[in-house]
């Protein structure tokens, strides 16, 4: 992974991630995470639906990105296919926010015809996978990076998360973070190899549980996290 | 942040005209939201206002303001910082830009737009690439030393609002002592002196604020009076 990439997976970047907490925050509500072996057990879920869907996503856009002919990708069909796999309105919003912020710092880091158009297809936003396909394209990457990158923020957004509500120690939510790691690996190459496939045909695991968290989350009284 | 300012990337007056955009920061309590209700009031029949809240645990500020109702609803946005107030304003601004952002396209053109930073501590300091101008509140009851030990927001705000003043004698607050120490660390940039109980309106502020506008209309807005550390 080149330099860039790098600066792309890092959650310093400021596209505004910290405000989200991947669902960790209404799962801690529920009494569902209290510990580190509660967290990685959460992860391991997460990973294997949304964080999937997520990679699959990332890895379409930045193959169509990559694969570009005249025109450009069709960036509303695949927003649809996120839109299908995303049943959570509230999670749909919580995914074109952040889509929004990581657009913006994509377009000042890796300018890019492409970023351009991906922003005036979806008006609300595109969703956020797509724009980090999008953006690893425009970085050099190719979608096995958008992939990996996509799985990788699956689980350490609500990593860091977690660390700030539960005040777990960030030092054996590392230990489980490195644990998880081959399972990442895994799930970004089942992503890439779906990449170049007909959309319809992404992988959509759905995590009940996860959106009925979201819903609850927005009628929730105390919340330090947008999702 | 360092001493070398001499190059300011941020467009201080830019050419589309867009608002001025003024971060109000400071810690939990010392009146960030009355001083922002107050500027509402104050100047909303004279500058097309709107204001961006940022509440650490809840949508407080903005319910607050909408309750006062210092404007209507649809001019008054909460963002949620996710645990980390001074984030949201300085290392990852993309929220708040969101807020803002959308607030001028909903009401077109904008004169001023706040931002209310959650309650942070003394290093919080406002991103030149979120507010053109920023404001930091503290309160005599914090203590009159804060202003000595300083800290980004204290030393380099463009003003530094001392605020409940009517309780320095009940609470042993030397406010000589904080105004001395004070213009030490901000070399000789603006103190006001408020008690927002007594003087709800913050006329010491407001024109503080009025000047600022007119100045920026008249462009002589220099790109060397943002915010700078010591």
């Amino acid at each position: 992974m080149n330099a860039s990439l790098l600066l792309l997976a890092d959650s310093r970047l400021p596209a505004g991630g910290h405000a989200h907490s991947g669902g960790l925050e209404p799962a801690v509500a529920a009494g569902a995470v209290t510990d580190v072996d509660e967290l990685a057990d959460f992860l391991r879920g997460r990973l294997a639906t949304a964080g999937l869907v997520a990679a699959a996503l990332a890895a379409a856009a930045c193959a169509a990105l990559a694969d570009r002919t005249e025109g450009g990708p069709g960036w509303a069909g695949l927003d649809r296919e996120a839109d299908a796999r995303t049943p959570s309105p509230a999670q749909r919003r919580a995914s074109r926010a952040q889509g929004r912020s990581l657009l913006r710092v994509a377009r000042a880091a890796w300018p890019h015809s492409s970023l351009d158009a991906l922003g005036s297809a979806a008006p609300d936003g595109p969703h956020h996978p797509l724009v980090l396909g999008a953006a690893a394209a425009s970085a050099g990457g190719g979608p096995a990076d958008a992939a990996a990158i996509a799985a990788y923020g699956a689980v350490t957004g609500p990593a860091s998360a977690a660390v700030r509500l539960l005040g777990l120690d960030p030092l054996a939510v590392n230990r489980a973070l490195a644990a998880l790691a081959p399972r990442v690996d895994a799930v970004a190459a089942e992503a890439a190899g779906c990449a170049r496939g007909p959309w319809s045909g992404l992988p959509a695991p759905s995590a009940p549980l996860l959106d009925l968290h979201a819903e609850n989350h927005l009628r929730s009284d105390l919340r330090l996290f947008e999702s | 942040m360092g001493a070398h300012h001499d190059h300011d990337p941020h467009r201080a007056a830019p050419a589309d005209g867009r608002a001025l955009r003024l971060g109000i920061g400071g810690p939990v309590g010392s009146g960030k939201t009355a001083l922002t209700a107050a500027l509402c009031r104050v100047l909303r029949d004279e500058l097309e206002l709107a204001v961006v809240t940022n509440d650490i645990y809840t949508t407080e500020d903005a319910d607050f303001l909408r309750r006062e109702a210092v404007l209507p609803d649809d001019r008054i946005a909460a963002v949620r910082t996710g645990a980390c107030p001074h984030t949201a304003i300085r290392d990852d601004i993309s929220a708040n830009l969101d807020a803002v952002e959308a607030l001028e396209a909903r009401h077109g053109r904008l004169d001023l737009v706040i931002v209310e930073s959650g309650g942070d501590n003394l290093t919080a300091l406002f991103s030149r690439g979120l507010a053109d101008r920023q404001v930091f509140v503290l309160d005599v009851a914090g203590g009159d030393d804060v202003p000595r030990k300083g800290g980004l927001g204290v030393a380099a705000a463009n003003l530094l609002v001392v605020n409940k003043t009517d309780l320095a004698p009940l609470v042993g607050s030397d406010l000589d002592v904080m105004a001395r120490d004070a213009a030490r660390v901000r070399d000789g940039r603006p103190v006001a002196f408020t008690s927002l109980r007594e003087r709800p309106d913050a006329p010491e502020v407001a024109s503080w604020l009025r000047e600022v506008m007119r100045a920026r209309r008249h462009g002589h807005e220099g790109v060397h009076e943002t915010a700078t550390a010591p």
